[in-house]
């Protein structure tokens, strides 16, 4: 359920954006996806085919760009890439941090035609 | 032709998120999140809490559930506004669920609102809701490895409550690799053990809460 409110979503923000651009078609949607959101392709792609039907978007590919999770130790102030388990500072062993990547769900452009 | 957008997929649910801050701090209502996994105890904990502090504050409940009005319908019985939010199957409370059930709270006679978010370790992390503090309730059947395996949840959360910790003889619940999995997240997450059964622990996390409240309504 909760891919399928985040599709919706990102199809209206695409479908507002084209009628803006006066465009016949949307051909492809690049979508910023950080480690940390939750968003699952498989199912975004699925529900996406559904959705996008007899608008504008119909047929649309859907590119995605993964962003690692990253964050700022509060504590010496240097950025680390997040492990899986671990999100101790590998560089003063400090676990007070601030995610600053990761979290991330964008519609980056869109093309059209 | 290619169209830069860059808009947030979630911007929508962030926007509502503020106006809920917005009309809880014009209403000065001191709010929290409790989230958990399903059966953890949020509802047991919101009861426990209300016994012990409704003679004292005005407190309201939210209730979020994918369907029924079970919880609603055991917290009315204590005798303050409660309002039943059925997701409908959604994974997790949203902004603007929020917002409508504030819509249906006598916001003026409220000090203290609780909104029991569905049960569940991954979604409710990412929708912001316009709460002031975020708390999980974990439980020991759940198992030590739960910071382990959703380390946003408990990242984005103020306290950790250790429900069930009246059961700790009878599982196999290792203490300390549950601290040292939390401390390798979030170092500044206090852990309270507590029992809704048994009542241990229940005025340590009275006492933060009432502590956090005093903080918020003195800024």
């Amino acid at each position: 359920m909760h891919e399928l409110a985040i599709t919706q979503s990102m199809l209206d923000i695409v479908l507002e954006q084209a009628e803006k651009a006066r465009a016949k078609k949307v051909s492809n949607i690049n979508l910023t996806v950080g480690e940390l959101s939750g968003f699952v392709e498989e199912c975004v792609q699925f529900y996406f085919g559904f959705l996008a039907k007899e608008t504008l978007a119909e047929g649309a590919t859907l590119s995605f760009t993964s962003v690692p999770a990253r964050a700022r130790c509060q504590d010496c102030h240097k950025t680390f890439k997040l492990k899986e388990f671990d999100w101790t500072c590998p560089h003063c062993g400090g676990n007070n941090i601030e995610i600053t990547a990761g979290k991330e769900l964008f519609v980056e452009s869109i093309e059209v035609e | 032709m290619e169209i830069k957008v860059l808009k947030n997929i979630l911007s929508v649910n962030e926007q509502i998120a503020q106006k809920n801050r917005g009309l809880l701090d014009k209403n000065n209502i001191f709010t929290i999140n409790i989230m958990s996994s399903p059966g953890a105890g949020k509802t047991s904990l919101i009861l426990q809490t209300i016994k012990r502090l409704k003679d004292k504050t005005r407190i309201g409940v939210i209730e979020g559930d994918v369907s029924s009005s079970v919880d609603a319908e055991t917290v009315g019985k204590e005798g303050v506004p409660v309002i039943q939010i059925n997701t409908g199957g959604g994974c997790h409370l949203d902004a603007n669920m929020v917002n409508n059930a504030l819509s249906n709270l006598p916001l003026p006679d409220i000090d203290l609102l609780f909104i029991e978010n569905v049960g569940n370790l991954i979604c409710p992390a990412s929708f912001a809701l316009g709460d002031h503090k975020r708390v999980i309730v974990s439980s020991i059947p759940e198992g030590h490895d739960k910071p382990l395996k959703y380390p946003l949840m408990f990242h984005e959360a103020n306290i950790v409550l250790l429900n069930k910790i009246d059961l700790l003889p009878y599982v196999a619940f290792d203490m300390k690799a549950f601290s040292q999995a939390i401390r390798n997240i979030n170092e500044k997450l206090e852990i309270i053990p507590i029992s809704c059964t048994t009542g241990q622990g229940i005025e340590t996390w009275v006492s933060w809460l009432v502590a956090q409240m005093r903080k918020k309504n003195s800024t």
